[in-house]
């Protein structure tokens, strides 16, 4: 354990991913109490420019709110739903992998099937239309991005859960008569679960990217002052106010791009024979 | 033949990276290879033969540094050279040939074109030329049709035949200099003993100084004019082949000799009025793979009609070349895989006709060894529990199951401290020992040994054999031990089955068979056993 956390931390790439990371949540965990205001509350003019005032240094929205604190307040919203739309897409995609790859035969076709079926339905458009049916909220959005992102897991978890039960701890699990469910779970999972955890990794990036996008077109919670929904907001003025959009696009690069170099740096640390030196 | 000297290897020094068991890969290491003869490099696994040969070859990982020391060969210094010198070297005036020839080769490229690139790199000849010389090649290795086989795809051709391919890639410039890495180990017996004939006969036409790297003592005996004894990186005997082989003056040497089984079986008391814990009847197992649509679909028949039983107490051995169906039967006897048809017995329990919970129950009473210590422990388990796993599941107590581990470990020779580490910590000896105190820890009647041994370096394979036999007689077990290793086989059968291709040629008592061995196949497999030559000389 402590080697995977030195050779994550060796790694230059994913050490700034860590770094902006842990920025990024602190921003989170303790925005709201530098900016103990609502975001959506109008402090000053609208359309200030920024680095005009020393109290809003990211200048005003077209309605005069705070552009800094929507996007203190929009990296929860993000977080929150990259994080739990990846667990829950993790926690559909893994069973369904781990059943399809282990029993294999019919039950595995049907599952692999059933996969296949998400797989060929564009994601973002199922995404609109998930949340357009569901009626904007966190909850649908979350549920929409999980609904779409969990095939690649299973895919992903069927592959080495085929080629990981034919090994011979396996069977020799099987041999001394133990059950399956506590084969896959013992013996199968722990050894299958470094890709999916670089997986994962992206796939919160992705999440971010998809909430953002859903907001933008006005899918958000209307309640959540959301990174995407600033950019959206300020798209039809972007020529006047370019700050308005230019932020929180800024602070969507810079989070999603964190996340990326994380993924980077976990592969290497998972996989240290991929990358270190030595034929 | 005037005996020169080709290649000087003197005081060489390989520094391995910090952090390693030790310091040096190979450690003054010097020995000479002469042109027209045969040098055997032997050595346990580790003991830093590859080594010298990758140096040879320049082909060391980056990681591991030449120190001191120096190879000479046509008058220069093999370790100065840069990467360009290298290239016009190798392949032309050194060559190589692998272990495994189907990752040597390349899959996707004709057998004829990848022997021709080796002119090819070198700028030599025209394609015509090139074309004419690879079937000149192809022919002079042995290979049937050459014609043919130039556009054959490396799949298309077995084991034996891919390493005539590259045995025949390496000669293609005519090198003065062959290095063969461990190039019959992953071969048949009976193939074997044609490669090494075929080596022997090349380098002999051809005048050629060979460094042959081996851990096989047969081997060593059917092919070497010189030998090379290494231990821990270094040179610990070297002589002629009759003065190491026969006269070992070093211990280690003598050691390693001594823990060559025999092909003579020991005498073992008769096994009178026992019963039978395993019955095998006709059992009958057929692979299909699906054809395409322009291809029939292909079928191999790994078990026809076999038919055996155990006594309860006895070692029935189970032998056979690759793809003999050996390990198929091994499987179908413990239901990893199941049978189109037959029974097998446990006892008075039909195994084959049970399913769901009573067969998790039944599993206890036949228990199995792997192969491969590498691959049949989880790396994620400590140990006490990769042993404890199994009679929890069938509801033994935990603290029991651990105290009953703890016994066992002491049993197999391993130390209790070993509860609470990982796999990956232990040697291959030591694992094997392990999944041992694993099969053992649900108290089964019977033990099947798939090649539980193949993968170990011979002085751990005597150990491991005695520790099972040792095992048999105290716990009153019956075994089904399934080996390609004829020797391994006379030393711990009771009774011996010779399979060949899904079929049970021959079934005796161990020394009948091997003082009279029947079937055609039988005596084909005995007669090409490596080293036997040497050891009735020695005898």
């Amino acid at each position: 354990m402590t080697q995977f956390w030195r050779m994550l931390l060796r790694n230059p790439g994913g050490l700034i991913g860590l770094v902006i990371l842990a920025i990024t949540i602190a921003v989170a965990v303790f925005g709201p109490l530098l900016f103990p205001a609502s975001p959506w509350r109008m402090v000053q003019r609208p359309f200030l420019p920024p680095f005009t005032m020393a109290s809003l240094p990211l200048g005003t929205d077209a309605l005069g709110r705070d552009v800094l604190a929507g996007i203190v307040y929009g990296a929860r919203v993000s977080l929150l739903v990259g994080l739990v739309s990846t667990l829950a897409a993790l926690a559909v995609g893994i069973p369904i992998g781990a059943a399809a790859g282990f029993f294999g035969g019919r039950i595995g076709d049907a599952l692999m099937r059933f996969t296949e079926f998400f797989q060929t339905v564009p994601s973002f458009a199922l995404a609109i239309v998930l949340v357009a049916v569901l009626q904007p909220s966190i909850v649908s959005i979350v549920i929409a991005i999980a609904i779409v992102s969990w095939p690649p897991v299973a895919r992903l978890v069927r592959g080495e859960v085929l080629s990981l039960r034919t090994r011979e701890y396996v069977q020799a699990a099987i041999v001394t008569g133990q059950t399956n469910g506590w084969i896959i779970w013992r013996e199968i999972l722990p050894n299958a679960l470094s890709p999916v955890i670089v997986l994962a990794s992206l796939m919160v990036a992705t999440a971010i990217l998809l909430e953002s996008s859903l907001s933008f077109l006005g899918l958000g919670d209307p309640n959540l002052m959301s990174w995407g929904y600033m950019v959206g907001a300020g798209r039809t003025v972007i020529r006047q106010a370019w700050w308005i959009t230019v932020f929180p696009g800024i602070a969507i690069l810079i989070s999603v791009l964190a996340l990326n170099l994380i993924g980077e740096g976990l592969n290497d640390a998972l996989n240290p024979r991929l990358n270190k030196g030595g034929r | 033949m005037p005996a020169e000297t080709a290649v000087a290897i003197r005081d060489l020094k390989l520094a391995l990276p910090p952090g390693g068991d030790r310091p040096f890969a190979v450690d003054d290491v010097s020995f000479d290879l002469t042109a027209g003869k045969i040098l055997c490099v032997v050595g346990e696994s580790g003991s830093g033969k590859s080594m010298c040969a990758h140096a040879l070859m320049g082909l060391l990982p980056d990681n591991v540094v030449p120190q001191a020391g120096e190879i000479r060969f046509d008058g220069q210094n093999l370790l100065t050279l840069d990467q360009g010198a290298w290239r016009a070297l190798r392949g032309r005036r050194i060559a190589m040939v692998f272990q495994e020839p189907m990752t040597a080769l390349n899959p996707l490229m004709r057998i004829g074109n990848q022997i021709a690139e080796m002119f090819e790199a070198h700028g030599l000849l025209t394609p015509a030329e090139r074309k004419q010389k690879t079937v000149g090649l192809l022919r002079e290795v042995g290979l049937p049709d050459p014609e043919r086989t130039i556009r054959a795809y490396p799949h298309q051709l077995s084991g034996g035949q891919r390493q005539r391919a590259m045995i025949a890639m390496a000669l293609a410039l005519e090198p003065a200099v062959l290095v063969a890495d461990e190039p019959t180990t992953a071969l048949d017996v009976t193939t074997q003993a044609q490669i090494l004939k075929l080596i022997r006969d090349l380098q002999r036409r051809r005048n050629m100084a060979v460094m042959f790297i081996t851990h096989d003592f047969g081997v060593v005996a059917d092919i070497a004019d010189r030998v090379v004894v290494l231990q821990h990186g270094k040179v610990v005997e070297q002589g002629g082949a009759d003065d190491v082989l026969l006269r070992p003056q070093h211990p280690y040497t003598r050691a390693l000799l001594a823990a060559v089984p025999t092909m003579q079986p020991p005498q073992r008391a008769p096994l009178l009025n026992r019963r039978k814990t395993v019955e095998v009847v006709g059992l009958d197992k057929t692979y299909v793979s699906d054809g395409g649509w322009f291809q029939p679909a292909r079928s191999v028949r790994a078990a026809n009609q076999v038919h055996f039983d155990i006594l309860q107490g006895e070692t029935l051995g189970l032998v056979g070349e690759s793809g003999s169906g050996k390990s198929s039967v091994a499987r179908l006897v413990m239901r990893l895989i199941e049978p189109d048809q037959g029974t097998v017995r446990l006892g008075d329990t039909d195994f084959t006709a049970i399913g769901g919970k009573a067969l998790r129950q039944e599993r206890r009473r036949i228990q199995m060894i792997f192969q491969d210590p590498f691959a049949s422990l989880n790396p994620r388990r400590k140990v006490g529990n990769i042993i404890t796993d199994g009679p929890i599941a069938h509801g033994v107590d935990p603290a029991a199951a651990w105290q009953r581990a703890r016994d066992l470990l002491g049993l197999v020779g391993l130390n209790e401290g070993a509860m609470e580490r990982f796999p990956h910590e232990f040697s291959g000896g030591q694992r094997q020992r392990i999944g041992i105190a694993r099969a053992l820890a649900l108290d089964p009647e019977i033990l099947v040994a798939d090649e539980a041994v193949s993968a170990l370096d011979v002085s751990v394979q005597a150990q491991v054999l005695n520790l099972l036999d040792d095992l048999k007689a105290r716990l009153g077990l019956s075994m089904l031990f399934i080996t390609h290793d004829l020797r391994v086989a006379a030393q711990i059968c009771d009774r011996i089955a010779v399979m060949q291709r899904g079929i049970i040629v021959e079934l005796k008592p161990a020394a009948a068979l091997f003082s009279a061995p029947e079937h055609p196949y039988t005596r084909e497999l005995f007669a090409a056993v490596p080293g036997q030559i040497s050891s009735s000389r020695a005898a």
